[in-house]
């Protein structure tokens, strides 16, 4: 298994649960839960490249 | 047209007020044992299905990399992890029982494995408690 692949699961099953429990309607927890795994990723690769280019 | 809206209103309360008898902390509980239970006793089929395929693969994954379940309290980091893991119920008590997990990280794969039961614990505590404030109406 990848590290990025960690990355992306763990993403997922963490937004999954923080969408079903911190929204109400079915429609606000997809959008909650996209917005969490899109956060999640988005902030791994950042702060990746970030550290690659400190460590250089 | 009124009355039979009174009916309606009177049915709604009546079933409402029937769902809240019983033992309110019966979600929380069986939501932190089993992941997913508590909303399954509400009849919220599809979250409680999708709560337990999160927590169960989260739990799964982490043991699959070789995770470490925190057996003992030495010292505070230990106290931290074996908070988390508890929060994973019967999953974390059965492995200990099966011998499950690694003993020692070795692999660097097996440090994100421990973090992954200790999240999926920590993620089945905030879905046990969704369950409570479902029962008891905190939450719509």
């Amino acid at each position: 298994m990848t590290h990025f692949l960690a990355v992306v699961l763990f993403a997922l099953f963490a937004s999954v649960v923080f969408g079903i429990t911190q929204r109400e309607t079915p429609r606000r927890m997809i959008h909650y839960g996209i917005y969490c795994f899109v956060l999640f990723v988005a902030s791994a690769i950042v702060l990746s490249w970030l550290m690659y280019f400190i460590a250089r | 047209m009124a009355t039979e809206e009174n009916k309606n209103g009177t049915a709604e309360a009546g079933s409402q007020a029937a769902s809240q008898q019983g033992f309110v902390y019966l979600p929380l509980i069986a939501g932190w044992l089993v992941p997913g239970a508590g909303h399954f006793l509400l009849r919220k089929w599809g979250r409680g299905a999708l709560l337990s395929a999160s927590i169960l693969g989260m739990f799964v994954m982490g043991l699959a990399m070789q995770g470490k379940l925190y057996a003992n309290a030495h010292d505070i980091l230990d106290i931290l992890g074996l908070a988390g893991d508890l929060g994973n119920g019967l999953l974390y008590i059965v492995s200990r029982v099966l011998g499950l997990g690694a003993e020692q990280v070795q692999v660097t794969t097996a440090d994100y494995g421990t973090r992954f039961i200790v999240v999926a614990g920590l993620l089945n505590v905030i879905a046990a408690v969704d369950a409570h404030n479902l029962r008891t109406g905190r939450k719509s």
